[in-house]
Order: C-alpha cells, then structure tokens, then sequence
C-alpha cells in the first residue's frame, strides 16, 4: 500500500498528514490541526459551510479527501483575518451583520473572497447574459454567485450588501 | 439579590430617561468578530483530550422492538470501543420547556429514525462505519396497527376549542363568505450547526459543551434522564449555531455522549449526521387548515372560523397551535377555532421558529386575500376595518398594537395600490407579475428571568446569564441594556452566557429572551444604581450615569473613584407576576410583496417584500431587523420550497437532507425591505419590549400565497407552492 | 464510511489494469463518490486517485475541442472557446451545482454522476441499483423526482446532470482508455444505459475503463439553449431540462437538435424530435407535434405526472426562444 504521508501549506503553515485516507479535508482541518473556523454544516456538499480556498478556488471542503490535497496551498478563515486585524471582508460582515449564529460565517466569507477573484478573471454565472461579456458583480450576480452558501438565518441580503461594500472599497 | 414582580404596565420607562443613549441603536454585535474570523467555538469544537467520538444509530423500522444488536461484528472493527444501548437514553427530543427528559425507551420503537443505539470509538470515520455496520434484530409490529399517515389517525380534539356565538349560521347570514382548506407540509429547522454534545463525567459531575436554546431546562431533562441530581450537572453553550426550535429542549445526542462518557470514563463528543438530525429531532407538523370567514356587506367580520388538523406521536403534549393569532387578531362575534390531533407514528412534532403563527397566519392570511376579493375591497382596508376594539373573546385590552401602523408605513414603502386586484394583468416577457401583502402577528411571551451584574471597582461590568445567543443578537442586546442602565461605554460591558453555572433564565424560544433576560438585568442594574445612590448621598431621581461617571446634583464621581476597589454585584430576579392576562400582548406588522411566476413552468421568484414592525422597544436596531428579514426568508421558504416528504408505508423521511429538502439559497431572497415602527409596550416587559424573533415569518408566506394568485389567477392552498402545482391551473401559454 | 486502499498510480494504463484486475473507483473530484461513501451507498476497496494524470487540457481536436476528463466544470464552463462556440455547454454547466462544487467537479465525474433517488440514497431501503434483486421503492414511494421515460420495472432513477445534457444535445464524444491500453470512442448519446434489467449500470463502462476526455464536434451554427426549470432558483436539481441547438434557415428550421435532462435514467435524445422538426416553419402546432413525440409512452408513477405537462410546455418555451417562432 502506498505511503500516506503528506504535507499541506495551510494559512502558510506545514501541517503532515499521515491518518485514515478517509479524513476529510474538514476533518483534517477541523480536528487534526485545531482549525475549527470551518464548519461542517451537512458534510455532503449541501450547505457551503465548510468552503476553504484551495489554490486559489473555493471549495467543499467535506467532499475532499485530505490525502489528496498534499502540496496544496489552503486557506481557510483563519488565514484571512483576525479579530484585531479583520479583513475587508470580514470587518463589512460586521458592519453589515451580514450574520447571525455565525455558523456559515466562515463559509460565506471564504466563499465571497474567491468569488471577488473569480469575477477578476471573467467567469461567467448562471444569471450572466452575456457569456464573453465583462463581469459585472450585480446584487443578482453577487446572490447566484453566493448560492452555494446556506444561511438558514437568512442574513442573505446583508451578505450582499457587505460584499457590494468591499468591492467598491476596493476599487 | 432583588426580586421583582410585574403586576401592572411598567409605565416608568426608565430606558426613555437614562443618559448614556445607547439603547436601541444599531451597534455591531460583540460577538461579531470572532464569528466572521472563526474563532467562535462551538459545541463540538472544544478541544478536549482523550475525546471519543459517538455515532448515532437510528431505527429502520416504523413501530416495534429491539431485540437486540450484532455487536461483536463491529466491536472488532479497528477503533470501535463500545455498542451502548441504555435505559437512560432518550427516544424523543424534549419539548421546549419539558423540563423533565423525554420518552427514554430506546429499544421500544415508535417511529422510523428513533435513536436506539450509539457507537463509539477512537475516531470519528470508525464509529460511523461501525454505526453504519451493526446489524440490528427488530420485532416489527403489523402495519396495519400502525397509524403512520394523518389520514390514517382520528384526530381528537387538543384542548377546549374556542367556541362564541353561532358560526354556521353567521356564515349563512354573511353578506360576503369564504369557506376554504388550506393544508402546509411538514418542515423542519435545519439549523446550520447540527446538533452536537461532548460530555466529560469526573465521578461525580457531568459537563456538556452542546449546542442548545434553553439551559435552564435542558439542565433538569438531562439531570432527569441520567437520574442525578441537577445540581451534578453543568451544561455550556456559549455560541449556538442557530436553533429555530430544534434546540429548545435536549435532543438524543445529548444523553447518549452522557451516558457513554459515564460508562466509559472518559469523554465522549457526538455529533448528529445531517440525515439524523431530520430523522429523529423535531418537525413542524403538517396542517391541515379550514377557514370560514364571513363578513357584513361592508367587510366587517362576523363570522371567524379556524379549525386545524395537526399531528404529533402518541404521548406528547405539543400541538401545532395553529389558531394562536387567530384567538386576538380580528374581529368577528361568531367565532370557533380550535386544533384536533392525529396520534401517528412519525418523527416527534415540536416547535420550529414561531410554532402555531407560522403556519396558521400563513393560511388565515392567504384565506382574508381571497375574503376581500369576495367583498371587492382593497385587502388593506378589509384588515384595518376588521381591528377589533378589545380580545373577541377574552373581552380585555390590547396593550400596545401597531398593526395599522405597519400597515401604511409598509404600504408607503412598498408603492402599494390595492385599487385593483383582478388577477393575471400584468406580463413582463415570460413572467406574470403580481403582488399581494398579509399582516403579521406574534403572541408575545414572557418568562421569569435572573441575570447577575457586576460593575467591577474599575469601572467596566459583567452580565452573566444562562441565557444563549442562537443568532438572536442576546451578546448585543443586553450589553446595551447593562450600558444604557450603568452609563458605560458598551465597550466596557462584558456578556457572559450559555453556561448553567450563570444564574437561569428562560433561554432562547419564543422570542421571550431578551424581553425576559433583559428585564432581569435591568433590575440588577436598577439596584446597583440604589447602590451608588447610597454612596453618593443623594435621591435617586437625581441621579446621572454617563459615559462611567456618576453625577448627583453637583457631585460627579468616576466609578473606581466611587467603588475603591470594591465591586458591585447584583442579582437582579424579574417575575411575570400579575401582568399575564390583564392585556393580549403581541407583536404585529405587515408584509407586501411581488413575485414574478414563470408562465411556462410555474417558477416563482420574489422580486422584492417589504415588512414593518412593531416590536415594542427595539433594544438595538440593527440585530432586530436582522431577525426581521430572516424571518422573512423564511416565509419564502415556507411560501415556496420547503417540505418534509413522509414515505407512506414506513413514514421515512425520504428528503433528509439540504439537497433535497429546499431551504431559501442567496439567489431566492431578493434586497429584503424591512423597518421597525417606533413603539413602547408598557405591558410588554419593564423595557418596554417584545419580541422579535419570530414575527418576520408570521403571515409572510402568505402574502407569497397572494402574490402569486395576484400574478396568475391560481390559488394554490397547498404550501408549499411548487411548479408542479402551478402549472396544473396555469393557462398555456 | 468503508476503509479503503488510497492509491496514486505512477500512469492512467496502471490505474486502469490494476482496476481491472482488483476493482475499486477511480477518484477525481470526488464531490459524488464521496457524497455516497459517507454513507456506504458506495463501498469501493481501494480508490484510484486520478488528479494527478495529465488530463486537465482543453485543447482543439480537429476543428473540434477536446476537453480532458480532469477539467473542473468551472475552468470548462469559463474557457473562451466553450463559452464562444458552444455556450448550450457553458450554460448547462453554470445551472448545475454551486461554484465550489463545479472547482471539484470534473468533466468525466460529472458523466458517470449518480441518481439522486431518494430510495438509492438510503442504505435502509431497498433498491435494485444499490443493491441488485432488492426491489424498487421508489415505483410505489415518493416519486416525484424520477423518470418518466425508458424506465423498467426494477428502477424509475433519473440521471440527475446538467453537462451531460448539453454534450447530448452538441453529440459529443467520450473518449475511453481501456485497460488493454486500446481507446475507443463512445458517442455520448450511447455512454449512459437505460436502466432494464440492470439498473446498476449506469453507462458502458467496463471495468478498467477509463475516460480521457470528451470531444466536442466542430462548433454547430446556430441558437443554443439550455434552460433548467427547478424548485429553488438555484443550488437544485432540474424537474426538468432542456438543452438545444437550433439553426434557421429563413422562416423555417434547419436543424434541432435537443435534449432532455431529469426525464430518464439518460439524458433523453429521441432523434424522431429532430426529423420532425427539420424543415418546419415553427410553430405551436409543430412544437405541440414534437412534445408529442417525446412524451409517446411517458409514464406517471404517482407522484411524478406532472413531468409530463412541464416537459410539454418547457419544451415549447425552448423551441419559442430558438426560433424566434410559435404562437
């Protein structure tokens, strides 16, 4: 059997990994490295909670295996900000309340950073009319874009108020 | 500690008269910053050493029994530790507010997905595959003994309905009448934190990080169910990762880490798959709705009728109670409500965000659309003609009400014009347009409370409580309180909650926390302002706290100055007393909204909704209309997409999860409008109060409902309104 | 979830002998595998781990494009060629899913996606495509997700994809490597089964199979159009879908070509549609014709009839839009 020992670049960190090729990524994160900023909301795609930037891309971490992520650079929400140094974004979700538990916070939050650099690189959404056209992050953009988040207290629109703000902060 | 009744309308309105101005305003939460950067830790994220990990086993069969397990096939898979199958293990959520544990018998089965056994060992992956592996042997009582549909149980009546006057013949006197059956499908919370204990047991004491609403009893049902003393049990429940009701009272999870960290000695964390926490924690019954109004030839009600058919397991308590607003919201001599309940073998029916109003104003509102489309009226004015002057039944005073109010400022808002309401005008493309509005109402509710404040000798102060923040904004609203009552910064206030150690409050339900917590540490404060009156040597009315200076008469003193070196600390006890009764107290308010239904496949988008509010006192402005529009999309959901499907031969969930169960995504919500009208209720709380929580969602789904009729000319009554129902009425195109 | 053999082969050709010989799955994104592992609806002894194999190009195949079975549903979704020549491809993929999931999910993934019938789901119910010669709960359970075309008696499971209808409706092609170390290619309107009297094959996939790429055909002339009706407006499965390319020829219509997505245990490509269609002026009688054909046979199982009107008129709404015709 082949060796499982592997090495991931997590919020810049080396973690090792070497358990039970069934951990999941959010597993591995959640219970092997004391990183529970990343939730598990459903644990099978379903809700968006456990979103992490992986290599630039945002994605389910719960249907991921850790041991195929060796050599992979991981953020996760507690790469991004901290509690006396909040990110952009993280600091318009306070002002915003653009949550309530808190519990798919960190999910939306990574999910909103990636997709800021998604709309960069002219990725087009559902809601897109024009496919070759410019993205424009729209309110209707910025919704379709963020449907992969659940916030079953709902703070929905307020989450894409503080994205609109952090976009225009930043432009 | 000081202990205070309220028996009358608090009409002192202290928050109106203190200085430092903090009240009310949209502070961010203190809370915020580690939930946005993750370092809030939840139930099962402590890091506790030597933890083993429990793993739920459900019951696959609808009634019957437990024979027993095959445990010696998983007991040697890798890790596994122990099959534990216990009489202290509990077969059902508690009801909120049980205050005592649930049914226990795990090995007598009573409905498809009870809790009968957990797994645990070393790891998580282990004891879920052993959980997944281990064969159980069943007695499986006759389907044909076993009610699982509603339609296979007589329902009996739940409590005396409401019966006044002669409603049969009212409606045939009606000048204007409808006679309608609205029915809603099953849902469930679906909180974004699945349900989650790690429980550690020291020989003597059992502590639990898990994720609750209400400590207080869930601190006597578990101290039940483990048959100790409650006093040898200490729950912790600092962040809540939203309840909506599931969390109210203690749920299987809970006892099973419980008793495998007593057996085991040492800690046990179990946490509930996504499919479990469907399976076998609470559901908001189905209803079955039927709504007879009849009006004078002016839209005057003179005839209300609101029956419902509910359902729940045999021997709980909890119905549905459908017809809550119905009792007190309009007019109408003639009156008969009442709710009948179907004993079915099904996961156990509770309450899920706003129980009773959620469903049953979603129905009556959709029912008072088609009311005034029968009289030819705007369906506004046919609300505001039908306030009534005092309860139609209990004959007493309202206290404070704003539902007219909510009605012109949302009407404003929105752009309302109800002159003409004859369905399917209006056409942009593919889509049909239309709007539709609906009041909203909410029993309001009140609880004994204690809360502990301490203004420390450096002049910064702590409020301590059992009381939780499931989302609700409590870290927010009772900093802001302590702040507003001791003059502080709300910088210089530290919350403390969710920890049985705190003294109790009535938890998170019924949107009665902050009401009742807040007025708990409202009194605290008011005796520590007795207090520094004392030092000051001066009459109360003439004191000022502001900004951590006190100033009496010509003496202005900074705290520590004032307490050298000595803290204050204050207990503060508030009791309903003889307020509950004298007045029908709730929260009121209205929705309007517009949809957009696609001709060709019955696809409906809500375009925009507006709501207003009163609430009483908004204790901070931002984290109400947080609860507000929450609750809105809620009523999209309901109105829309969410619905529990019940295999009929098993009664199996076949939707338990978030796939296929379809609660609102980002894209289903539009830019939610909602404004809070100004209001103070005297009877409400001694802040002047009421709640917030769950009026947002009160009636919300019915304007959808009415929205979609406005648009379409298709009067779905079957919630909720899904294209395949639609498209069954809608005209070609 | 089952305890498995990790396995990072060193060549795509070990992988597939070794799968061959020991079986197994292979894994690329995983966001369905592992969905199911978790809950031991799939219970595979060793996993393939695939992402490393040089498979993540989009490259040009004649006048043609090859899209490598590694490539994410977004990177396919967002290529300028795709998004350019075939945008019934790029518009299929942006409806299903969420973005996260479409970074995981890859093009071959995608294809060999499993049912989401609720009964195959449950490991406590019987179901012959889980579990062969169980029986089908879902023919009289709650069936308001599933087929009502070329379903048989032991399984009525829809094929749940959007891509896949897209690739149908364009007529692209699968490209196989199998274990011999041969390649063939499988037009994709052949790759997924009915389900008969094996509903637990969902394609032609032998073991050791493993696929490449798919190749799309020079770019079609034309309107292309996938439009989705479901129940949230986002993050769901289609009821029903319809992917089609249509080119006029003045007033009338050269060529259709269409399919259909959460009809059938395949996406469904009834080329009687497309003969019918070829050379009609359009309109609503034709289109009518049309939805004729598809639904000759289609079947109600209960809770599922209304797939038959939605079909019907999502069909003709597709055909108003492509061709500008109707009414």
């Amino acid at each position: 059997m082949p060796q499982t020992n592997r090495s991931l670049t997590i919020n810049g960190d080396t973690y090792e990994f070497s358990g039970d090729p069934r951990t999941s990524l959010l597993d591995f994160l959640r219970r092997d490295c004391g990183l529970t900023g990343t939730k598990k909301g459903c644990d099978h795609g379903q809700c968006g909670s456990c979103t992490v930037i992986v290599n630039g891309q945002r994605i389910n971490s719960c249907l991921s295996l850790a041991v195929m992520h060796d050599g992979d650079a991981i953020t996760t929400i507690e790469g991004l900000g901290t509690p006396d140094d909040l990110s952009p974004l993280q600091a318009a979700f306070v002002k915003h309340d653009a949550y309530q538990c808190g519990y798919c916070t960190p999910g939306q939050i990574c999910s909103a950073q990636a997709m800021l650099e998604e709309a960069k690189a002219g990725w087009p959404s559902f809601v897109s009319d024009d496919l070759d056209g410019e993205v424009k992050l729209t309110r209707e953009e910025i919704s379709e874009r963020m449907s992969g988040n659940i916030c079953r207290c709902a703070a929905y629109s307020n989450i894409v108020e503080a994205i609109l703000e952090t976009m225009e902060a930043g432009e | 500690m000081t202990t205070r009744s309220m028996d009358a309308p608090d009409t002192r309105n202290l928050l109106d008269h203190t200085a430092q101005g903090v009240i009310g305003k949209p502070l961010d939460r203190p809370d915020g910053p580690a939930k946005v950067t993750g370092r809030a830790t939840y139930a099962a994220e402590h890091d506790i050493p030597n933890c083993a990990e429990g793993v739920l086993v459900l019951a696959s069969i609808s009634k019957g029994e437990v024979l027993g397990f095959d445990e010696e096939e998983v007991l040697a898979l890798p890790g596994v530790i122990a099959v534990i199958s216990d009489e202290r293990m509990i077969a059902r959520s508690a009801q909120g507010g049980a205050n005592e544990a649930p049914v226990q018998k795990v090995r007598n089965v009573e409905y498809f997905g009870q809790p009968i056994a957990l797994v645990v060992a070393e790891t998580g992956p282990q004891a879920q595959h052993a959980a997944e592996r281990l064969k159980v042997r069943y007695r499986v009582e006759d389907r044909d003994n076993v009610a699982i549909n509603p339609d296979e149980a007589k329902a009996e009546p739940h409590k005396e309905p409401t019966i006044q006057g002669d409603i049969d013949h009212a409606m045939k006197e009606a000048a204007h009448a409808v006679d309608l059956t609205y029915t809603t499908q099953g849902q469930v919370s679906a909180a974004m934190e699945m349900h989650a204990s790690i429980a550690e047991w020291d020989g003597h004491t059992l502590t639990a990080h898990s994720s609750l609403q209400m400590l207080n009893y869930n601190i006597n049902e578990l101290a039940d169910a483990l048959d100790l003393e409650p006093e040898r049990v200490r729950l912790i429940s600092r962040y809540v990762g939203g309840g909506f009701g599931s969390k109210l009272g203690i749920a299987a999870e809970l006892v099973a880490a419980s008793v495998a960290a007593i057996e085991l000695g040492r800690p046990v964390r179990v946490v509930m798959t996504r499919r479990q926490v469907f399976e076998c924690v609470i559901r908001r019954s189905e209803t079955e709705q039927r709504l007879r109004l009849g009006t004078d030839a002016d839209g005057r009600l003179t005839a209300f009728g609101h029956e419902a058919r509910v359902s729940n397991l045999p021997g709980e308590k909890f119905a549905e109670p459908v017809t809550q607003a119905s009792k007190f919201l309009y007019a109408g001599h003639n009156r008969k409500l009442a709710i009948n309940l179907a004993r079915i073998h099904r996961v156990t029916a509770g309450s899920v965000r706003a129980p009773g109003e959620a469903v049953g104003m979603q129905a009556l509102e959709a029912a008072m659309d088609e009311l005034a489309n029968a009289v030819g009226i705007d369906p506004v004015e046919l609300r505001l003609r039908n306030i009534p002057e005092r309860h139609p039944t209990m004959d007493i005073p309202y206290s404070s009400r704003k539902l007219a109010e909510c009605l012109h400022v949302a009407a404003e808002r929105f752009g309302w014009d109800g002159s003409d309401r004859r369905p399917a005008q209006r056409r942009e493309g593919d889509w049909w347009i239309g709007t539709g509005m609906a009041s909203a109402a909410r029993v309001h509710n009140l609880a004994n409370a204690q809360a502990r404040v301490t203004l420390q000798a450096d002049g910064t102060a702590i409020v301590a409580s059992d009381m939780t923040d499931i989302g609700t904004g409590t870290y927010t609203v009772l900093r802001q309180i302590a702040a507003e009552m001791l003059g502080l910064d709300p910088e210089n206030v530290l919350v403390r909650l969710g920890d049985t150690d705190f003294p109790p409050g009535p938890g998170s339900g019924g949107s009665h926390g902050a009401a009742s917590t807040g007025s708990a540490v409202q009194l605290a404060c008011e005796t520590i302002r007795d207090r520094l009156v004392e030092r000051l040597g001066c009459k109360p009315d003439e004191l000022t706290l502001k900004d951590g200076f006190a100033t009496c008469g010509n003496r202005r003193a900074a705290y520590p100055d004032l307490l050298q070196g000595a803290d204050i600390e204050e207990i503060g006890k508030f009791e309903v007393g003889k307020i509950k009764g004298q007045y029908s107290t709730a929260m009121y308010g209205a929705f309007f909204t517009e949809v957009a239904v696609n001709a060709w496949s019955g696809e409906t988008r809500v375009r925009r909704m507006t709501g207003a509010f009163g609430i009483g006192r908004a204790l901070n402005e931002k984290t109400a209309l947080s609860q507000c529009i929450g609750g809105m999309a809620w009523g999209i959901g309901q109105a829309l997409t969410e619905q529990l499907m019940f295999d009929r031969r098993d009664g199996h969930i076949v939707n338990p999860d978030l796939a296929e169960y379809h609660v609102p995504v980002n894209l289903d919500v539009p830019d939610l409008d909602a404004v809070l009208v100004e209001e103070r209720d005297p009877a409400a709380s001694p802040l002047q109060a009421k709640g917030v929580g769950e009026l947002g969602i009160c009636g919300a789904g019915g304007a959808i409902c009415n929205a979609i009729y406005h648009a379409t000319g298709v009067r779905v009554r079957d919630f909720p309104i899904t294209p395949d129902k639609l498209i069954a009425q809608l005209p070609d195109v | 979830m089952k305890p498995f053999d990790y396995i990072r082969p060193e060549s795509l050709e070990y992988a597939a002998q070794q799968q061959q010989r020991d079986g197994g799955r292979f894994i690329a994104g995983g966001t369905n595998l592992l969905d199911l592992m978790k809950l031991e609806v799939e219970t595979p002894e060793r996993l393939f781990d695939l992402n490393r194999m040089p498979m993540a190009q989009i490259e040009p195949e004649g006048e043609g494009l090859r899209i490598g079975a590694l490539v994410s549903n977004n990177a396919c979704a967002a290529d300028p060629r795709v998004r350019r020549d075939y945008p019934v491809l790029s518009r299929a993929i942006l409806a299903g899913a969420t973005f996260q999931l479409r970074n995981r999910a890859t093009t071959a993934g995608n294809l060999c996606q499993r049912t989401r019938c609720y009964y195959f789901y449950n490991t406590a119910m019987p179901c012959n495509k889980r579990e062969p010669g169980t029986g089908c709960s879902a023919l009289n359970g709650i069936n308001r997700i599933h087929a009502i075309l070329g379903a048989s008696d032991q399984c009525i499971a829809t094929y749940p994809g959007d891509m896949a209808v897209a690739l149908y409706a364009l007529d692209a092609t699968v490209e196989i490597l199998q274990a011999s170390g041969g390649r063939r290619h499988v037009p994709v309107r052949d790759f997924h089964r009915l389900p008969g009297d094996e509903p637990e094959k969902d394609n032609v996939l032998e073991p050791g199979d493993v696929i490449t790429g798919v190749v799309l055909p020079p770019p079609p002339q034309g309107v292309q159009l996938y439009r989705k009706v479901r129940e949230r407006s986002s993050y769901a499965f289609a009821l029903v879908s319809v992917a089609a390319v249509v080119r006029m020829d003045g007033e009338r219509i050269a060529e259709a070509s269409l399919a259909f997505g959460a009809l059938a245990h395949k996406p469904w490509h009834d080329p009687r549609i497309e003969t019918l269609l070829a050379g009609e002026v359009p309109s609503d009688a034709v289109f009518d014709k049309a939805a004729d054909l598809l639904l000759e046979g289609a079947e109600d199982y209960g809770h599922n009839g209304y797939k038959i009107p939605l079909a019907r008129r999502t069909l003709k709404e597709v055909l108003r839009n492509a061709t500008g015709g109707g009414q």
